[in-house]
């Protein structure tokens, strides 16, 4: 029987009711008394220096309570980059400074260079509309090798647009060009990792508010990691002391990695809010969302792999331009590099790795972490170059894999790109792959599709990512400025249920059902008296939010060590009560008990107790029953998979149409099987769009041509079929108390080569004689390779 | 300013509006019907989905003035009468059809139009029918099993939650 609630339950959502009712709260939902509006204005060029901009005729427009231009900030900080890089050389990354308002020059289309604070939002789109601006127009850099060779520069004052030249690792790189110039086959590929746009439904929005009278600020926004966005916002842009700064994210429609990042906007209605004394509203259209949300990946990689005669991978040389855009966004310089450089040996014993990635400056909207950020990039190139090579040496796809798999019994496993892998199966999950996709009854499927006109194809991937991002002490080693620990606080009420304050935050994820099923089996009571509290600074601990996969491998951890102390203190209080030892006590669904004997209480009569402690030993044992953790994992999680895709290809029109996808996913334990293969549903659709669909395309003058869903393509219902997700092959994580890995991205990393594979696959069959096409595979693509 | 009627949810409201005021700003900020939601500026998304006289309009792309004297209904008003789910909004938590929420109010009110007109659609018809409203979470897979569970159809041989 499965079971109905605690750890493994398919339990239905709580929040969804809300939902469905249209009860939501999103930060545009909120109206404050006395609210106002912002509306920015934006260049409409690439690149170009800002000669003057007068505001004058705009102050004057009806409604308009205060207009602010760059010149307003430049006394304050910028948004800066979460992550140190070290180029090769030893030199620091170019870090040109990114103010709330551009000032001096506008870097991409889409660059805010002033805002008009207004009674209502029509009339401040009115007044945008009457600031002059002079803008003298530069040339735009949009292509990166033309950045990286010319003269013209994004950030004057650094001289150059390279952001960084890395290697990783370094001392490997001579024996791995070594191991390249030896080898009896080497496999090459160039390809490109599309530029996406998130597009998290709802689109970024912040409310700013100022209390003249105590110094307070509240900011409302679209944030992933309240903490974080406070800490920036503190430390670094305004220089508002964190305690007199509450963030609160709300109900926030979705976010995949663009709502990490800290944005001016948020700093200008807070400014704003304090100058004109009342809040402030600011609501992205599409279009800006479009023009200024962190884009994610836009990687040209060269891959190189080296086998010996019998297929063993020998080295993997990568050498990767990774564009970061005009400014850098807050971990647009770990992207390229640790969370994708260290992935690079995938799920093989191969012995040596280098990648070589530059970061590019571009006048094109900055490039952060987008669901999965920079694993998808590795597993890309990784899983296509094998695939070819598999082709080029005649063998099976399958099998060349599983040849150099790392094999169960190597674990803790030493990549050669410098993680050490805890746990996994990767063979149990290519057998499970095969079975559920029903590999063998394929041949039967070409034919059928052949009968149609049709061509088929099967593609398959294995795929790591590092994620329960991360040990604090690790990622300050590689660069970071920030621990990435996080927090929890269980508060256990008077009258028996619980309020869970959590750092991470909830926006699809399932947390407010998911974090109660582990509190409720751990303590043995209904999850239903458990309510998850988040995305209030003011309200829970200091955590650091949601993405890389961390919310339960981390926070859930960190709700796991709170809860401990709970039933520690609890037993305490327990002993006293039943006049026993409590190392006598036993907690078993929601009583404690004397072993041995019939005594007993139950958690609710020790709640009260902790909260009318009459006759308690105050000497040994405090009042209350409320409890907080942080928790630091030692090491990332290391989810796995084994993919598989069956598309048909129309020979006529280039057409790929996804049939049938299948997932193996490895994420240890499960603790809501429901919510787990929703996450994955998610995940690959956004990978089978990457790879079909989505593109993002400036043209030379870096004018973004796809700004809205008229141009950018998102996958519909009608371009996806109906999956088959399996994740009974789960190996615990050996290092966090539930053994979770983490499910977020996993779609998103795996899907696109597989899918890639198999429209290779079909076409070579077909008589075609292609080797790649970048994604996204298009009709037209597809048909201009076919010719 | 132009005074408009109409009735939103079987209530009688009223409001003053601009020419330019588009129906779902009128729902979302005169009416405190925040449920309605805007996801796009190029009437694609389908977050502001609602029922103008009994037929799916999306929101954003209809005057509050061109409303005037129409009966509207929201996302608000569809629970059952005690309040519990209606059985499209049941189905979509019984089949983890939402994650992020954004997309929901849209998504339910397509599908009873879905359903009005076609009380046993297949899943490609589904699919097709949905090409208005745009998902990012769910890869619809949870979306369609549920709209297909709401029509009374069995589900259970599409794959498992």
């Amino acid at each position: 029987m499965p079971k109905d609630t605690g750890i493994g339950a398919a339990t239905v959502r709580r929040e969804d009711v809300r939902f469905l009712t249209g009860t939501g709260e999103y930060t545009d939902d909120i109206q404050l008394a006395k609210q106002t509006y912002a509306v920015f204005a934006r260049s409409t060029v690439a690149h170009g220096t800002i000669k003057s901009i007068d505001t004058s005729a705009a102050e004057a427009m009806p409604g308009v309570l205060a207009v602010f231009t760059g010149e307003d900030f430049v006394e304050v900080g910028g948004n800066p980059a979460g992550w140190l890089i070290n180029s090769r050389d030893g030199e620091p990354m170019k870090e040109p400074k990114r103010p709330v308002l551009a000032h001096g020059k506008v870097r991409h289309v889409g660059d805010a260079y002033a805002a008009v604070i207004a009674e209502t939002a029509q009339q401040a789109r009115d007044a945008v509309e009457a600031i002059e601006a002079d803008i003298e127009e530069l040339d735009a850099i949009v292509d990166m090798n033309a950045a990286l060779s010319g003269s013209n520069f994004v950030h004057d004052e650094i001289g150059t647009n390279q952001c960084f030249d890395w290697g990783w690792i370094e001392d490997n790189r001579e024996a791995t060009d070594n191991a390249i110039k030896n080898a009896h086959h080497v496999t090459t590929l160039e390809l490109v990792n599309n530029r996406l746009v998130p597009n998290a439904m709802e689109p970024r929005a912040s409310i700013g508010s100022y209390k003249a009278s105590t110094g307070e600020y509240t900011l409302h926004t679209t944030s992933q990691n309240p903490h974080l966005t406070r800490l920036l916002i503190s430390a670094f842009v305004l220089g508002i002391p964190e305690n007199m700064l509450t963030v609160i994210a709300p109900d926030v429609g979705g976010g995949f990695g663009s709502k990490i990042y800290h944005y001016g906007e948020e700093a200008l209605v807070l400014a704003a809010a304090k100058k004109i004394g009342r809040p402030v509203k600011w609501t992205a259209d599409r279009t800006e969302s479009f023009l200024t949300d962190a884009h994610g990946r836009d990687h040209v990689t060269k891959i190189e792999l080296a086998l010996d005669k019998d297929g063993k991978f020998l080295a993997f040389r990568t050498d990767t331009k990774a564009n970061v855009g005009a400014y850098l966004s807050n971990f647009s310089t770990a992207t390229p590099t640790f969370l994708h450089g260290t992935l690079m040996a995938g799920n093989y014993t191969v012995p040596l790795v280098y990648v070589n990635v530059k970061a590019v400056f571009t006048n094109t909207a900055p490039v952060d972490a987008y669901r999965g950020a920079g694993r998808p990039e590795a597993t890309y190139s990784i899983e296509r170059v094998i695939d070819k090579a598999a082709r080029e040496l005649g063998m099976d796809p399958i099998e060349l894999r599983r040849k150099n798999f790392v094999k169960p019994d190597q674990y803790p496993f030493a990549s050669a790109a410098g993680l050490e892998y805890d746990a996994g199966n990767y063979d149990a999950l290519m057998d499970k792959m095969e079975e559920v996709a029903d590999v063998a009854g394929f041949e039967a499927r070409r034919k059928e599709s052949e009968a149609k006109g049709l061509l088929r194809g099967f593609g398959v991937n294995a795929y790591i990512e590092a994620c329960g991002i991360a040990p604090s002490n690790l990622v300050g080693v590689l660069g970071s400025r920030v621990g990435l620990y996080d927090a929890a606080t269980v508060r256990v009420n008077a009258t028996g249920n619980l309020s869970v304050m959590v750092g991470a935050h909830s926006h699809g994820q399932g947390h407010e059902t998911a974090f109660p099923q582990v509190v409720a089996e751990m303590l043995g009571i209904d999850p239903g008296v458990i309510d998850i509290v988040h995305g209030d600074t003011s309200k829970i601990p200091f955590g650091m939010g949601t993405y890389g996969s961390r919310s339960l491998a981390v926070c859930g951890s960190a709700v796991v060590r709170a809860t401990e102390k709970i039933i520690n203190k609890a037993k305490k209080i327990a002993g006293h009560m039943l006049e026993a030892s409590e190392h006598d006590i036993t907690l078993a669904d929601g009583v404690f008990s004397v072993s041995g004997t019939d005594k007993s209480v139950t958690f609710g009569e020790v709640a009260l107790k902790a909260y009318i402690p009459h006759e308690y030993p105050l000497e040994d044992i405090e009042p209350g029953l409320e409890e907080t953790a942080f928790y630091d994992p030692a090491n990332f999680t290391y989810p796995s998979g084994a993919y598989a895709c069956e598309v048909e290809v129309d020979p006529e029109t280039g057409k790929v149409t996804v049939d049938r996808m299948t997932a193996v996913d490895d994420f240890g334990n499960v603790i809501n099987p429901m919510i787990v293969t929703g996450q994955v549903h998610g995940g690959l659709a956004q990978g089978i769009g990457q790879a079909l669909v989505e593109n993002t395309t400036y043209d030379e003058n870096g004018q973004l041509l796809s700004a809205s869903y008229m141009d950018y393509t998102m996958p519909r219902a009608d371009d996806m079929p109906m999956f088959a997700v399996d994740h009974s092959q789960g190996t615990p994580c050996t290092h966090n108390p539930l053994g979770v890995k983490g499910c977020g991205e996993a779609g998103a990393i795996g899907s696109p080569p597989t899918v890639v594979n198999a429209v290779i696959d079909a076409l070579q069959s077909g008589g075609k004689d292609v080797k790649h096409i970048d994604m996204p595979v298009s009709p037209a693509r597809v048909w201009e390779a076919m010719q | 300013m132009t005074k408009v009627t109409m009735t939103v949810n079987g209530k009688s409201v009223s409001g003053d509006v601009e020419g330019r005021t588009l129906l779902a700003s009128f729902l979302r900020e005169d009416q405190g019907l925040t449920g309605t939601h805007i996801g796009c500026d190029t009437s694609q998304c389908g977050a502001c989905v609602v029922h103008v006289d009994g037929v799916a309009v999306k929101s954003c792309t209809m005057l509050a003035a061109e409303a005037d004297g129409a009966s509207v209904d929201t996302i608000e008003g569809q629970a059952n009468a005690d309040g519990s789910l209606n059985v499209i909004q049941q189905a979509f938590q019984d089949h983890h059809g939402l994650q992020c929420g954004f997309c929901t109010p849209g998504m339910v009110m397509s599908a009873a139009a879905l359903l009005k007109d076609n009380p046993k659609p297949t899943e490609q018809e589904v699919r097709e029918y949905l090409e208005g409203n745009i998902c990012r979470c769910t890869g619809y897979h949870n979306i369609v099993k549920a709209i297909m569970a709401a029509s009374g159809q069995d589900v259970t041989a599409i794959a498992a939650e």
